[in-house]
């Protein structure tokens, strides 16, 4: 029931319980109180407007200028709808880069699966009290302090003279690292210079980001589940690949989401750590930069956002949005 | 099940593992902050020194870049503050059409690569022909804090019982006093929280900034540029220290407000 149900049936408001309004404040509570959906414009205009400027106008900006050109000899772009920036893309350099990135990526999602998958397992199910306070700081802290500072951490450690040079040449396993280093592709001069120290400063950077959706998901595993399952008489193993794992699986693919669509997006990371071959975030950079093709540049910043959207889709009809 | 509650080994020793990879290189850059040694980046560091932190504090070129940070950061963290709590008290409570399409629009900013974002309001400049300004920095980093903001604020408003609103209309409060009286002092903590953690996130941002900032310096992007072409190690490395706990301390009064979610204000009746 509301107050101006109340109001209109009592004839003499000193009769009742209500006060007497005192002033805009009051009327503007009880316009709302009324009416709520103007409540609701007036609190989301703001934010709804910044964002549909700022940000889908932005968006808008860079779909429009993906299809605008270059002209080849003034440099200057020319503001006339055409396809041409896209075909660029098509061709074998720009497809390599577009390659490399998203087999990257899916490298790290994989990497990310496998280490972070103990410990939102161990999170979940063993830790209590102020291990899980602990467990939860420790994945927290490294997800949100400094980016560009953990970047910097790895490039002293990969570094020729670093940390892992000298604990290889400690326990001598100097070999061992060479070896790997010799690698065809993977390798490189040293790990900073190669496709494997890429590989872990991505794989770090991003591993906090699917950690917390898989714990999230493992949380939900009922233990009444588990119980039945060894009741059955189902071992570890079986309960884990038939009971735990399928259950844990939109949460990974949530996890993934982050770890995908993060390593596709960064240039700095392959820019500091990583052979001189490029990927789409610096592909993107230094197009819009030095080289001033801001045609092309946003025509491959489109690119990740097809194939997010792709990814998107598919994690949608896993039920991945659920362990979000 | 007390015996089904111990853990493997295996696994309690891959998740120790894991955490140690997430912790050890963050604790190796305070140690090469005292490397006597300025030209590589050699493990064990030959001797140790505190002369770095005054070299660092005599840079000339280190102060216009953290101003400039701290500037930006405080000016988009009130700003997401102000739009990300709106959003929270329309959101939290009510269900209308286009709540789910809303939502998506305000974790877009931050479920899009950097580079997108970046990207984007650089071509948006360049259309509408913006000059590069503080002003675009702020533009950029308001919109991917909304949503911290906004997460921390949407939860407080879930958590407080409906019935202390309605307790205060009851007594006589108009919504304006009911907002000042009763929802803020239980929304404070959550606030401040998000408004941490928007100042970590935007202090610290390079991906979106360098797309915007234009021929400015914010730190990241001063630490960038040593990191392309480093000129004196030793003072990155202390640069480094500094932005890490510029964001760490945030980070941690965040957790600490935030923590133990369980309890309801208004709930206990």
């Amino acid at each position: 029931m509301s107050l101006a149900a109340i109001d209109s049936t009592s004839p003499t408001p000193q009769a009742t319980a209500i006060l007497p309004q005192r002033g805009i404040g009051d009327r503007l509570s009880a316009l709302f109180w009324r009416r709520p959906e103007i409540l609701l414009v007036v609190l989301l205009i703001l934010p709804l407007g910044w964002l549909t400027v700022v940000y889908l106008g932005s968006l808008a900006a860079l779909l429009l200028q993906s299809f605008y050109s270059i002209d080849e000899f003034s440099g200057l772009i020319v503001r006339e709808f055409t396809l041409r920036t896209y075909l660029e893309l098509l061709r074998p350099a720009n497809m390599d880069i577009i390659i490399r990135t998203v087999t990257m990526a899916a490298a790290v999602t994989l990497g990310a699966a496998v280490i972070g998958f103990p410990i939102a397992y161990y999170a979940a199910r063993y830790a209590r009290g102020s291990w899980k306070a602990l467990f939860y700081l420790g994945v927290m802290l490294p997800l949100w302090s400094s980016y560009l500072v953990k970047v910097y951490a790895w490039k002293l450690i990969l570094a020729r003279e670093g940390i892992i040079t000298w604990a290889t040449d400690l326990i001598g396993a100097s070999a061992v690292l060479n070896g790997i280093l010799a690698l065809p592709v993977i390798g490189g001069n040293s790990l900073s210079t190669s496709y494997i120290g890429t590989w872990l400063v991505f794989l770090y950077v991003w591993l906090p980001f699917m950690i917390l959706p898989m714990q999230a998901a493992l949380e939900r595993v009922p233990q009444s589940m588990l119980e039945a399952s060894a009741d059955l008489g189902a071992s570890r193993l079986q309960t884990f690949r038939t009971v735990v794992f399928p259950l844990a699986m939109p949460g990974i693919i949530a996890g993934s989401i982050f770890t995908f669509s993060l390593t596709m997006g960064d240039y700095i990371i392959p820019q500091i750590v990583g052979s001189s071959r490029r990927f789409i975030g610096q592909a993107v950079y230094q197009l819009q930069g030095t080289a001033g093709n801001i045609p092309l540049a946003a025509a491959f910043a489109v690119v990740p956002i097809i194939i997010m959207l792709i990814y998107l889709t598919i994690a949608r009809r896993k039920g991945a949005f659920d362990a979000l | 099940m007390p015996s089904e509650n111990r853990p493997p080994l295996a696994l309690t020793i891959s998740a120790i593992a894991g955490l140690l990879f997430l912790h050890l290189p963050i604790a190796l850059i305070f140690l090469y902050a005292f490397t006597t040694d300025e030209r590589t980046y050699q493990f064990p560091p030959p001797g140790l020194t505190t002369q770095w932190f005054a070299v660092a504090w005599n840079r000339a070129d280190v102060w216009p870049p953290l101003y400039l940070s701290l500037r930006v950061a405080a000016i988009s963290t009130v700003m997401a503050l102000i739009l990300g709590t709106l959003c929270a008290a329309a959101m939290a409570r009510s269900r209308f059409f286009g709540r789910d399409q809303i939502s998506l629009l305000i974790i877009l900013p931050i479920a899009l690569p950097g580079i997108i974002t970046g990207m984007s309001l650089r071509s948006a400049f360049a259309i509408m022909e913006i000059p590069f300004s503080t002003w675009t920095i702020v533009l950029g980093h308001a919109t991917f804090c909304i949503v911290i903001v906004y997460n921390n604020a949407v939860a407080r408003f879930r958590r407080l019982s409906g019935s202390i609103i309605e307790a205060s209309l009851d007594l006589g409060a108009n919504g304006f006093q009911t907002f000042r009286h009763v929802l803020l002092p239980n929304l404070g903590s959550a606030l401040l929280a998000g408004g941490m953690l928007a100042f970590a996130l935007s202090f610290d941002e390079v991906i979106v900034t360098t797309f915007t900032a234009g021929q400015q310096s914010t730190l990241p992007i001063w630490m960038l540029n040593e990191l392309v072409r480093p000129r004196q190690r030793p003072v990155t490395n202390v640069v480094a220290i500094v932005v890490f706990v510029t964001t760490f301390v945030p980070i941690l009064i965040a957790y600490y407000l935030t923590r133990g979610g369980s309890e309801i204000a208004g709930g206990g009746k």
